[in-house]
């Protein structure tokens, strides 16, 4: 489905500040793969993130999707095939705009965008049965503005916009990082609970250790631009997260440093 | 009184293209679009000079108008395919267009006094008149209405909002923000012809200004009106084009202000920077209160609870 072939990045080239921030990445997802990524901080998760999506687009190697290589698309092309949710709740949706206008944004994900009605009769009844999937009530408020949401409601809405029209690949970059633990547990829920009704293949970068062990069916660790650990399901069934940050510092050769993890 | 009244309307219908054009780049893609000044006179010259040779007004009207998305566009790709600052790619285009606007006119002004213009058979029937403009201004504010809420609609309007989230949706927001500023100077562009056939004549400096104008008719009519939707939004920049216009006809009568028309131009510049910083100090002052309120209730159930 996903395959990164030899992908390497480099930040500031020629400049003091020159980073490499992924190198030499060789992924390849299954469809149907649920991935989490850890690792601590600047391992390149969110670079992997931006290379995927085309916010970035990689200096060596390939990003394929379906056997396409999308390595030279931008990213408003590449959304055809990716769907994302950002970190910040703010990021995924229009705050001016209405939910069915959010939704109907989404809805002509990779498609052109002509003059047919952005919001019609037969739009508005899906996009309120996609919204009862939330289970949050915003079936109701379909004509009110999506800035007067809470961050945990926002989050929901850019997690369904994202998913609904079932792309090929669908990101997570700590998607539930910014929320108060009750608003991330039930992100997480809903997460789960999609990821699974539509069969997605997701990455999903988490820094909770215990929800990368939880979730999904393979669990890859990142460390200073590498892939370090690739933890199969059958591994990862019984994995604690002590062991897991002890695999972390046997390999990497440093303690987990990451200001925002979490432990479970 | 009554007259200058009346007047202030006509103007008020025919300016708020020009307020239209600027909501939709001020407001809805946050671009501060300069090209305005410009393209308002080019609209004139064109069907000036159109007219004057002898076609008919609504082609050079129409024309006016081709010519304003044309100027529009290149202000568009200045900005998005030549990374040039957005405020310097207006600057830019409304320079250039100083003089393409002498080249179309050939002389720095023409005279309208004589030709049929799309007023001249009801011109003298005011309140016809001041009924034609307003059916016209309503149907182009609700083709605009109806194109914001269309797919390409949408996506300019998220252009404008949050450009992060409608490029991972597949929008193209350097597409969104062409079209968006080449609509808005298209209709800048008729607002430029309409004056000129009105007041019989189009000059190269006709448009000087016009983008505060605009500002300030925007402004005003969201104070009034206010913004709940694209419906209320581009009616309230309707009204606003109209009070504004009212407002400085009052002006001009209140003889002990001693205003000259010359003064037009700080009045509005006025008028703008009042409209602005009275709601920055409003919210503050609100945010201020409602801040101390709170906190004031938070600490004293705090101290209910015997956390203190």
């Amino acid at each position: 489905m996903l395959e990164l072939n030899a992908v390497s990045k480099l930040f500031n080239p020629g400049t003091p500040d020159e980073k490499i921030a992924l190198i030499d990445i060789r992924l390849k997802l299954n469809p149907g793969d649920f991935v989490t990524v850890i690792g601590s901080n600047g391992a390149g998760k969110s670079t992997l993130m931006n290379v995927i999506s085309g916010v970035m687009k990689p200096d060596l190697g390939e990003v394929r999707i379906d056997g396409t290589s999308i390595s030279r698309l931008p990213e408003f092309k590449r959304s055809r095939w990716v769907g994302r949710v950002f970190q910040d709740p703010m990021a995924g949706t229009a705050p001016t705009m209405t939910i069915e206008e959010n939704l109907a944004m989404a809805y002509r994900r990779g498609k052109p965008r002509g003059l047919s009605w952005g919001v019609s009769a037969a739009r508005r009844k899906l996009f309120r049965e996609q919204l009862q999937r939330l289970g949050l009530g915003l079936e109701h408020r379909l004509k009110a503005k999506v800035g007067m949401l809470s961050g945990g409601e926002r989050q929901a809405l850019s997690l369904l916009m994202a998913s609904f029209t079932k792309p090929d690949i669908l990101l997570l970059d700590e998607h539930t990082a910014a929320l108060d633990p009750a608003r991330a547990e039930l992100i997480t829920k809903l997460t789960e609970q999609i990821v699974r009704d539509m069969k997605l293949t997701t990455l999903m970068v988490t820094h909770n250790m215990e929800q990368a062990i939880r979730l999904g069916n393979r669990l890859i660790m990142m460390d200073k631009g590498r892939i370090i650990l690739d933890i199969p399901e059958s591994r990862k069934q019984d994995l604690t997260v002590a062991q897991l940050l002890g695999e972390f510092e046997r390999i990497s050769g440093h303690k987990m440093a990451d200001d925002r993890v979490v432990l479970g | 009184m009554f007259q200058s009244l009346t007047g202030a309307v006509e103007l008020g219908l025919m300016y708020a293209l020009l307020a239209l054009g600027v909501y939709i780049t001020f407001r809805i893609l946050d671009f501060p679009d300069l090209t305005v000044d410009g393209s308002f006179a080019t609209g004139g010259a064109v069907a000036a000079v159109m007219i004057s040779n002898g076609y008919a007004a609504w082609i050079a009207t129409l024309l006016a108008f081709a010519c304003g998305l044309a100027a529009g566009a290149i202000t568009g790709l200045l900005h998005t395919k030549g990374k040039i600052n957005g405020l310097l790619s207006g600057i830019l285009m409304m320079i250039a267009l100083y003089s393409i606007n002498i080249r179309i006119l050939g002389k720095p002004n023409i005279s309208l006094i004589d030709a049929k213009t799309l007023f001249s058979s009801i011109a003298s029937k005011t309140w016809l008149y001041i009924l034609v403009l307003a059916v016209v201004i309503l149907v182009i504010k609700t083709l605009l209405d109806a194109f914001l809420h269309t797919d390409r609609g949408l996506s300019l309007r998220a252009t404008g909002d949050n450009k992060r989230m409608i490029r991972s949706l597949g929008g193209n927001t350097d597409t969104s923000i062409v079209l968006g500023i080449s609509l808005a100077n298209g209709l800048v562009a008729i607002s430029g012809a309409l004056v000129a056939q009105d007041t019989g004549f189009a000059d190269v400096n006709m448009g000087v200004g016009m983008i505060v104008i605009g500002l300030a008719s925007v402004i005003i009519g969201e104070a009034i009106v206010g913004t709940r939707s694209v419906f209320w939004a581009t009616l309230a920049v309707i009204v606003g084009s109209i009070v504004y216009r009212i407002v400085l006809a009052l002006a001009y009568r209140a003889e002990w202000l001693h205003l000259k028309s010359t003064d037009l131009k700080l009045i509005t510049a006025l008028i703008v920077i009042v409209a602005l910083v009275i709601p920055t100090i409003n919210r503050y002052y609100k945010q201020k209160s409602l801040a101390r309120r709170r906190t004031a209730e938070l600490a004293a159930a705090a101290r209910g609870k015997g956390a203190i």
